[in-house]
């Protein structure tokens, strides 16, 4: 509460950026929590609620007639311009929200304050609820081949992995070791997924400290034994996400990517995506253009293309596809690694998994899929989501770049999910909301030392509380659409709307089908209820008299309820027709 | 003439066919008068391909050795390959395909041999005439007439004979004003707006020329759409630029010291051999596979046709509020007003009237705001986005249109009685068809043909409740509101239905349509059961009332 000066702040105007419209007047509260701006002049009570965590930006604007402009960017696309009477009052808020946004101690995080007045029973079993061992158990593991192991227990191949790692059996604990020695960071080969139905294994881990010739007999040991485990083919890819030139400059420092003369069998493949600097500035540069005021066309399409944005979601893609068919059409297995394994590979990995397996097209599935890939492993949600005031060029879309993989892959096969946009977009609020414990700290190690598992909850059963209203109506089940082939022709790719100008309502399609299904949905239950009803009673009537009368009136007539969202009808600015009154 | 004079070769055996999403083929070829038909030699001797030879925009052919390829391009953008053992076969069928795809005389287009196999339930040629449009107009307003002035289309020729127009204005009157407008397109009735009694006009340019030339007759029929004190807007659909250089060769636009209670706001939409190379450029960029990302957006941004969309829709717009939000009246044109114009006019009524997103007023406001209103058809379809010849007349003025209301559909999925799939029928029959309905380039040249006679009328076909349930909106709610569709670039998409539909396989999005039908489809059914159940259960329980109570 110290940084909170001035908690309410009368008299303040939120511009809408794409309508002429007057702006609105209303009243600014600052919680320990939210910045909450709630609209005067409206009928209804509005209310527009900004999470601290969520704010990625504060700028003052200079002072116009109308008051000091504070300009708002979040994590989450939202922006929000409002216009402070007073410059004083604008002024604290400016200063309370600069660090209101940027905690230093990890304490400070919303999580450890977030009390949603459950048994602490409750909480636990929340966060049992996705389970890793019972995945690879779906998975066959282990098998002859692969094994669950506790060699990492006490974080001593590598303090990012989890103490469970899955390797091949074969792989001796030196070998292991050794291996770890020789990878950056210790992260070495471990398994991502296994396609049970040939064998074929995906793997992950780091780039090899090879330098310009240095090798590592027991690394070679461990890649040979990832390869044998699949003994449906005589080789295996190693796949380097990095572009070539990135992946060559690194030798200079001793790292590098592996060389084939070395390595057994290895087929040796770069991919080409960029790092987390050019995904960075690549968003960056989407966003201006998604906040042009009334761009043309041609200014929209151009800062698209410029901004490269679409261009490295189908570089992901791509990678993704090459690891799935690698594996289901080669029947080979794949070792992806980028630089430090962290931000490339998980991206490729958890994609091709989804391809793959419609168990992760399921919203439970999708949950173990980000446990599985992302949170064990190491992303460092907290440095690439700017959780704590940090280095500003850790900071990079990574996982944003996932979530919206998952979406394009969405408009292609709008029957393979389970769920719908709206579960993608809050589980993108979320890793950057703090308010679970999911995505706090870097790796397994540091949410253990945060003690996370005792003081916050899981975002996961939240979830699936709310899982009506994160359905996909048109999904047609587990069993239909087994892999995945996306197309990913540069035109398969769409602007994702529902994200980038994801509060600028006015865009969007004013009628939602999402809306009008889901709709269906919960008629349909009310209607099968009916009928039930109404054929419980009828053998009744046909009998003896019954005792007492059927009421019909018990029975609600069902009308359609779909598309209820109250449409905004309004003109958008196709011209100001002002400028023509005399 | 014909037609076994243009075909040297009518029949190809073991010829191969290519096509998108099909296994290639072998089978017979056959050409007959009005069709290319490759047929499989498979047990059921099923029809591979009939393709009308109207639908082939143009060919190329290749030679390896002595097997010849023809790669045909269609109208409705899909190409096809055959492979014909034998130059000289090849050469034959080439040169035959060539001729009876451009055949000149219009007479001898399919439409006047077709016959069809359906019974008409509705002749289609009748299903829209003026007078009983005119009929629901004169139930809400008094201030306007039919006008038979153009019954000999002398007055202009590419009027329909009856138009309607203000009832204090003569034939006389009209006729003067015939000949201060381009064309003689003198400003008619285009929608008249119930909520508010405002009124959208069109025509064509002014004749002003330099020297500002006047005409009263033409300032007192648009100052009588208007009320006492009230102002109107004439938009007018080019750069003041082009206006201005209009009047150079004899055109030009509205003065406001001679209509000054009008006020002019000039949008720019392009000209139609502008939008002939956007097409075509499109079409190009959608078809080239090799494209990486960058280059993908950057032809798509070249080729500008998302340019013109949001232009033509953002002039509608307009129209739609300055009628609706301004309580203005509206007189639109640009130059020859049968292009541009319509476009505004035909989407603005989108917006406002919800009866325009039904089947049936959406074919009256094709048949009112483009057929009758004398968009030249003929002209304009007759080449698509493989044209090879230099562009003439052609341009997808009709295709925008239709582009523009998928995009007003794609942003109100639940206000339209009809699909997309109703829409892309309009674009293949418009460019290529067996129904009569867009021969010809106005009313006069299919009074000339005898089109009602002689071909039926797409509407025929298209409001029989077979066809009628393919292209209805499982979605449609039935929506009273004016419908305000945003311009933004980031609401405005490609449209695949169209544009990729021979470049991708739509598989996946047809299983979630069909999903979709039927999801809405049970649920239909079900209240009809619940209903029923509640029924007889309200029978048995006033029977044993009855019963009861003797």
């Amino acid at each position: 509460m110290e940084h909170i000066t001035t908690p309410k702040v009368e008299n303040v105007k939120l511009l809408d950026r794409y309508t002429n419209r007057k702006p609105a007047n209303g009243t600014l509260y600052l919680t320990a929590t939210h910045l909450i701006y709630v609209e005067a002049s409206a009928e209804v009570r509005k209310e527009t609620w900004i999470l601290h965590h969520h704010i990625a930006t504060v700028e003052k604007l200079p002072l116009t007639t109308t008051g000091c402009p504070l300009l708002i960017h979040c994590k989450n696309f939202r922006v929000a311009h409002f216009v402070i009477g007073h410059e004083r009052d604008c002024h604290e808020v400016y200063t309370s929200l600069l660090k209101l946004s940027q905690p230093v101690k990890p304490e400070e995080l919303y999580a450890f304050s977030y009390n949603p007045k459950m048994p602490k029973d409750n909480r636990e079993i929340g966060w049992k609820m996705v389970d890793l061992k019972v995945d690879y158990q779906r998975m066959g593991i282990p098998n002859d081949y692969w094994e669950i192991t506790d060699a990492n227990k006490d974080y001593e191949v590598c303090n990012t992995y989890p103490p469970e790692i899955v390797v091949p059996k074969a792989a001796s604990k030196a070998t292991v070791l050794g291996s770890s020695k020789f990878r950056s960071r210790g992260r070495i080969p471990v398994l991502s997924y296994f396609y049970k139905q040939n064998n074929a294994a995906i793997c992950r881990c780091s780039q090899p400290l090879s330098g310009f010739s240095a090798r590592c007999l027991e690394d070679e040991q461990m890649l040979q034994a990832i390869r044998q485990a699949n003994p449906g083919s005589p080789f295996m890819y190693v796949v380097d996400t990095r572009p070539k030139l990135n992946a060559m400059a690194n030798r200079a420092a001793g790292k590098g990517y592996e060389n084939e003369d070395h390595y057994d069998n290895i087929r040796f493949k770069f991919i080409g995506i960029e790092n987390i600097h050019v995904m960075r500035n690549s968003l960056q540069k989407l966003l201006e253009v998604c906040e042009t005021k009334s761009p043309s066309m041609s200014d929209f399409l151009t800062g698209l293309e410029n901004s490269g944005w679409l261009r490295h979601v189908k570089a992901v893609m791509d990678a993704g596809v090459f690891l799935a068919k690698a594996v289901k059409d080669e029947k080979a297995s794949v070792l992806v690694h980028c630089s430090d394994g962290w931000d490339r590979t998980a991206q490729v990995c958890s994609l091709a998994s989804l391809f793959l397996d419609p168990f992760y097209r399921t919203c439970k599935g999708f949950m173990v899929l980000i446990e599985k890939d992302w949170i064990t492993v190491g992303h460092k949600f907290s440095h690439r989501c700017g959780h704590l005031d940090g280095d500003p060029k850790e900071v990079s879309p990574v996982f944003t770049q996932f979530i919206e993989c998952v979406w394009q892959l969405m408009q292609q096969f709008p029957c393979a999910f389970e769920f719908n946009e709206r579960f993608l977009l809050e589980i993108h609020d979320h890793v950057y909301s703090c308010q679970f414990g999911n995505f706090l700290g870097t790796c397994h190690k540091e949410r253990e030392d945060l003690k996370i598992f005792e003081k916050t909850h899981s975002l996961w059963p939240y979830l699936l509380q709310k899982k009506q209203e994160f359905r996909n109506p048109l999904y047609k089940g587990f069993t239909v659409y087994k892999e995945l082939q996306p197309n990913t022709l540069p035109f398969s790719f769409q602007f994702w709307c529902g994200m980038y100008n994801r509060f600028d309502k006015g865009m969007h399609p004013k009628q939602s089908v999402l809306d009008h299904l889901l709709s269906c949905m919960s008629q349909k239950m009310k209607l099968e209820d009916n009928a039930t009803e109404l054929e419980n009673k009828l053998p009744f009537l046909d009998g003896p008299l019954p005792n007492e009368a059927c009421s019909l009136s018990k029975i609600v007539n069902v009308t359609v309820e779909s598309s209820k969202t109250p449409m905004l009808n309004t003109p958008q600015d196709y011209e100001d027709l002002m400028h023509y009154s005399s | 003439m014909e037609f076994a004079e243009l075909i040297k070769t009518p029949r190809a055996d073991n010829v191969v066919l290519h096509r998108p999403f099909h296994r290639a083929v072998e089978g017979t070829l056959c050409l007959t008068g009005h069709h290319l038909i490759l047929s499989s030699r498979r047990h059921d001797n099923a029809e591979e391909l009939w393709l009308l030879h109207s639908n082939i925009d143009s060919i190329e052919k290749r030679f390896v050795g002595s097997l010849g390829t023809i790669i045909i391009k269609c109208k409705d953008l899909r190409i096809i390959q055959l492979d014909i053992p034998g130059m000289e076969e090849c050469l034959n069928i080439a040169s035959s395909i060539e001729a009876l795809s451009t055949l000149d005389s219009v007479t001898l287009m399919y439409p006047f041999f077709y016959r069809p196999m359906f019974e008409v339930v509705e002749d289609g040629w009748h299903s829209f005439l003026p007078e009983r449009e005119f009929e629901l107009l004169n139930s809400v307003t008094s201030d306007w007439r039919l006008s038979y002035v153009n019954k000999e289309f002398s007055v202009c020729p590419s009027y329909p004979p009856i138009v309607t127009v203000p009832k204090s204005i003569d034939d006389e009157a009209l006729r003067k004003v015939a000949t201060f407008r381009h064309g003689g397109r003198f400003p008619v009735l285009s929608y008249y707006h119930k909520k508010n009694g405002m009124v959208m006009m069109r025509s064509s340019q002014p004749l002003t020329g330099t020297n500002g030339r006047r005409c009263k007759e033409d300032e007192k029929l648009i100052n009588a759409t208007l009320r006492a004190g009230k102002r109107g807007y004439i938009i007018d659909t080019r750069s003041l630029n082009v206006a201005q250089q209009a009047r150079a060769k004899g055109g030009g636009f509205e003065q406001e010291v001679h209509y000054p209670q009008w006020r002019r706001i000039h949008k720019s939409i392009e000209r139609y051999n502008i939008l002939q190379e956007s097409l075509i450029k499109l079409v190009e960029a959608c078809n080239d596979q090799s494209h990486n990302m960058d280059r993908w957006l950057s032809k798509l941004e070249a080729s500008n046709w998302l340019t013109h969309i949001k232009e033509i829709l953002t002039a509608a717009c307009l129209a739609a509020q300055c009628i609706d939000r301004e309580g203005a009246s509206v007189l639109v044109h640009g130059t020859e007003g049968t292009d541009s114009t319509l476009q505004v006019t035909s989407l603005a009524q989108i917006i406002l009237d919800p009866r325009c997103r039904t089947i049936h007023g959406f074919e009256s406001l094709v048949e009112r705001e483009w057929l009758q209103a004398g968009h030249p058809f003929q002209q304009r379809c007759a080449q698509s986005a493989y044209s090879n010849s230099k562009q003439k007349w052609e341009a997808p003025v009709f295709l925008l249109f239709l582009d523009c209301v998928w995009q007003i559909l794609r942003q109100f999925p639940c206000s339209f009685e009809f699909s997309e799939h109703f829409l892309i029928m309009l674009f293949e029959h418009a460019y290529a068809s067996q129904f009569g309905t867009f021969l010809g380039n106005n009313e006069n040249e299919r009074c000339k043909l005898k089109l009602p006679q002689k071909t039926m009328s797409l509407w025929s076909w298209v409001n029989r409740p077979p066809e009628l349930s393919r292209f209805k909106n499982p979605l449609f709610e039935a929506n009273s509101l004016v419908i305000w569709p945003s311009v933004a670039p980031q609401s405005l998409q490609l449209w695949e239905g169209v544009f990729l539909r021979w470049n991708r396989s739509s598989k996946f999005l047809d299983e979630a349509y069909e999903e979709m039908i039927n999801i809405i489809e049970y649920n239909r059914e079900l209240q009809a059961k619940v209903n029923a159940l509640r029924r007889q259960l309200a029978e048995l329980e006033t029977d044993d009332g009855m019963q009861e109570s003797p």
